[in-house]
């Protein structure tokens, strides 16, 4: 029950791009139409949905202050933790390596509106940002990180796509002023979306 | 490309922040006040333009499956260094910076830079890449922490700037520059200002 809590928080309440701005520079270049967005939003969600759990395991039975404690008394009190950052950045671009293989070899098409966006997925601060809250919020179990992660995932995706959807109508309808066009509107978009988003801070279900 | 141009491009034509719309994130997070701003935007510069330098050395023995992890491993190592030193040399500042010097590691600006610059240029060029970027991110910072320190808290740098007689007067900080998504607004004036002057860089409707 907690989960499903921590889950339906992470959607709305603790959304990564409207609460944390976590994860804007993709999220500004790539959304520029709902099928793209939709797709990088996918990666995203399956990125934090897998890598959250696995830097949980590691950081509970590796780096933390005594995690190793099942080795052996004798390493009871090592500490690793100073080590985590590093840990966790490989873990993320090693998990981004796979996606780019998978989505290069069975969807071509989609790795070419990706572009340069889908290597860079490893540097997305979502996902790194992600694994720290993890580390500072101190989960207690896998299944809470996967809950978790899977939140902030569909919360970036459900972002994502409703922003891109908001750019299509703009370019189509709107009459923005002309350095304003593209990047500046959006970055408005975002910020009003955000301040809207800031109603739910503070909300406990 | 001559030096100079590959210098001098990023502080406006060419500008990491507002053209490339890279490194978001913390433009974001660290500008509520302006010495924060600084001091971030000198490591960034820093570690910029060290790990490009690094990886253009090695490019060419970087097999291509892997690069990602190993961009990443050098610009975290880069990264450790810069805030040991800032621990060791700025006490207060690096109190201040905390979270957000371990966020260099995700600031898209050194995948994007490393990517696209020095995993295919000579030394000296990706030198001189690393410090122009960084340049043209740090006066991006500066001027949206200005703006948000001089108009959120009425103070430059911690000194107070509005006299005691305008708040006497009835004048009141406008607490929404602290929050972030004014941030977001400040760099679409910025943006909207800089494309009215270079007319070839806005977009078709």
């Amino acid at each position: 029950m907690d989960n499903l809590n921590l889950f339906i928080r992470s959607i709305f309440i603790d959304n990564m791009i409207f609460a944390y701005f976590l994860g804007m520079c993709s999220f500004i270049a790539v959304s520029k139409n709902v099928k793209t967005a939709f797709g990088l939003g996918i990666a995203v969600t399956f990125m934090l949905t897998v890598t959250l759990p696995v830097n949980y395991l590691l950081e509970t039975y590796v780096l933390r202050e005594g995690a190793l404690s099942w080795l052996g008394a004798e390493y009871a009190d090592v500490d690793l933790s100073f080590l985590s950052l590093i840990v966790f950045i490989a873990v993320i671009a090693s998990m981004t390596q796979l996606v780019e293989m998978v989505v290069e070899k069975y969807a071509p098409a989609l790795y070419s509106s990706l572009g340069i966006f889908l290597p860079l997925i490893a540097v997305n601060c979502a996902i790194l940002g992600g694994s720290l809250f993890m580390q500072q919020r101190g989960f207690e179990s896998v299944w809470t990180a996967v809950c978790a992660g899977g939140g902030w995932g569909i919360g970036w995706l459900l972002a994502i796509t409703a922003v891109a959807a908001i750019r299509e109508r703009v370019a189509q309808y709107s009459n923005v002023p002309a350095p304003l066009r593209g990047v500046g509107i959006t970055f408005i978009i975002t910020a009003l979306m955000g301040i809207a988003f800031m109603s739910f801070l503070g909300i406990k279900i | 490309m001559a030096n100079k141009s590959v210098f001098f491009n990023p502080f406006s034509k060419d500008n990491p922040v507002i053209v490339q719309i890279l490194g978001i994130c913390s433009v974001l997070a660290v500008t509520a006040k302006l010495e924060p701003a600084i001091v971030m935007g000198l490591s960034v510069i820093a570690v910029l333009a060290f790990s490009n330098v690094i990886i253009s050395l090695i490019r060419n023995t970087i097999p291509t499956n892997i690069r990602i992890i190993v961009q990443l491993v050098v610009v975290a190592g880069l990264v450790v260094i810069v805030s040991q030193l800032l621990q060791a040399y700025a006490y207060d500042v690096s109190k201040q910076l905390s979270v957000f010097i371990g966020l260099i590691i995700t600031n898209c600006i050194l995948m994007g830079r490393l990517e696209a610059f020095a995993m295919a240029n000579r030394p000296w060029p990706s030198f001189l890449d690393g410090v122009g970027n960084g340049i043209g991110y740090t006066i991006i910072l500066v001027i949206v922490g200005f703006f948000r320190e001089l108009l959120g808290s009425g103070t430059l740098l911690g000194f107070q700037i509005v006299p005691q007689c305008f708040y006497e007067a009835g004048y009141v900080n406008n607490g929404l520059m602290i929050l972030p998504p004014m941030a977001l607004v400040l760099v679409a004036c910025i943006i909207w200002v800089h494309r009215s002057f270079n007319k070839d860089l806005q977009e078709k409707q």
